[in-house]
């Protein structure tokens, strides 16, 4: 049952709890202690919103940042990765393998707003070797779902 | 084997292949709508065996033996059954069977919903003891894999009916669509977690729909199969011709008479949940709407 409700509220956190339980078999009760379950155990982290600033009216710059660190003995990159994480500006952080150590995704007003969080407080922590910002220019998907949708004409263009 | 252009023609080149004129195929109904006019094509008396709410239209040994005359040479076994999501389980295919051995027949057995069973393993016919010999088992891609625009089925069967069914099928058509066979390979090399998850989603939206009905007190028997479900609309007063009709003149939501598969078909309209659970909950609203005012008309 775990593995369906996920699979499900994955796509669509807000379904109604009443409509899950039609549509997998269960017994609603069954269904909101398991989600409950899920939210302690902490296998379920946050009921999010995909949006698209895109099409509002909010000024939002978004950047990828390579960062190269050095690893602190007893912590690896753990203690490193916890100082960047708490700043509120950053969204995601990932320790990658390959060509550098930690990925950190950022959202900030504007260019300068994000170029000075590297300046100011990224790069100029100790363990910090060097940083390499990309920024994002459009978005054509995020999470699963396409944002740059293109209109499409449902007219079926064949006999069936 | 023979890999045909969809179920359709392995249905049309099996009963050519196999009836004399005047040979009597036997067709239960509600069933799908190509079987009777096929079996006239071929030259053969169809005879309907109507199937019944009661016994969740399932066929049942008694209804096949009242069926049965000296004429009878084959019996179509339409299961998973489109319109009415019927299924047999092991034990109900093996009294027809043996009623199928004991007049000697043949099977005709279209098995094209196989993959979508949702309560348990679909069982075949021509895996009850003495039935592969005289049985003609129609599958292919347009259900299991959603492919059906790619026009690609098959039937296996023993060698001598199969032989004859290539000579049709080469002279008509020469040979399925090579590309939809090299689609269909890797489909069957790599598809399988899709057709699992393609069945799962079935499932949600056939319970959306048995809780549906439910909910609006209008009478249906639980699908075990395919993507169909059939409930009754009798107590409205109409034909299922006529509440199609006004479904989709006032609601604009399209569904098929009862009676497109069979006259036994009558009081009963096909829903299929082959599209999205989003589009179904909107057209169960408006299903509502409808009902709703019908009831009030009376
Ligand atoms: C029971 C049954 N058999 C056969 C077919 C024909 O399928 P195809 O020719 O696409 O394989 C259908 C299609 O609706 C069906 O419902």
């Amino acid at each position: 049952m775990r593995e369906k409700i996920l699979s499900i509220i994955e796509k669509n956190s807000r379904i109604d709890l009443r409509e899950l339980a039609i549509i997998l078999g269960e017994e609603e009760t069954d269904i909101v202690n398991e989600m409950e379950q899920m939210e302690k155990e902490g296998v379920i982290c946050g009921y999010h919103t995909l949006i698209d600033w895109e099409k509002t009216n909010v000024e939002k710059v978004s950047a990828l940042i390579e960062v190269r660190v050095t690893p602190q003995r007893g912590h690896g990159f753990d203690s490193i990765a916890e100082r960047i994480y708490k700043y509120p500006e950053v969204h995601a952080v990932y320790l990658i393998s390959g060509g550098y150590d930690l990925l950190v995704s950022l959202e900030g007003k504007s260019l300068k707003e994000v170029s000075n969080f590297v300046s100011d407080k990224l790069s100029t922590l100790d363990t910090v070797l060097s940083t390499a910002t990309h920024f994002i220019l459009k978005k054509y998907k995020d999470h699963g779902t396409i944002l740059d949708k293109k209109e499409v004409d449902e007219r079926i263009q064949v006999t069936p | 084997m023979l890999v045909t252009v969809g179920g359709s023609e392995a249905i049309d080149i099996a009963l050519r292949a196999m009836v004399d004129p005047g040979d009597e195929v036997l067709i239960p109904q509600p069933s799908y709508v190509s079987y009777e006019p096929c079996a006239v094509l071929a030259g053969a008396k169809p005879v309907i065996i109507e199937l019944k709410h009661e016994n969740q239209f399932r066929l049942t040994a008694q209804e096949l033996e009242d069926a049965i005359t000296d004429k009878t040479k084959i019996l179509i076994l339409p299961f998973p059954n489109n319109p009415t999501g019927a299924i047999m389980e092991r034990k109900d295919l093996e009294a027809i069977a043996e009623v199928i051995l004991k007049h000697d027949l043949f099977v005709l057995s279209d098995e094209i919903y196989a993959e979508l069973c949702y309560t348990e393993k679909h069982v075949s016919i021509v895996n009850i003891d003495g039935m592969r010999e005289r049985t003609i088992l129609i599958n292919g891609f347009s259900k299991s894999h959603a492919m059906t625009g790619w026009r690609l089925g098959y039937a296996c069967g023993p060698k001598e009916i199969i032989e004859q069914m290539y000579k049709i099928h080469q002279f008509c058509i020469m040979c399925a669509p090579t590309t939809s066979q090299y689609a269909a390979i890797d489909a069957l090399k790599n598809g399988d977690e899709d057709v699992q998850m393609m069945r799962e989603a079935y499932n949600q939206r056939r319970r959306y729909l048995v809780h549906a009905f439910q909910e609006m007190k209008l009478e249906c028997f639980e699908p075990f199969g395919a993507f169909y479900i059939f409930p009754c609309i009798r107590e409205f007063g109409l034909t299922s011709d006529e509440f199609a009709t006004r479904f989709l003149n006032e609601e604009k939501v399209a569904v098929v008479p009862g009676t497109a598969f069979g006259d036994c078909g009558e009081g009963f309209i096909r829903i299929s949940y082959a599209y999205s659970l989003e589009k179904l909950k909107i057209a169960m609203e408006k299903l509502e709407h409808f009902i709703n005012r019908l009831r009030a008309e009376k």
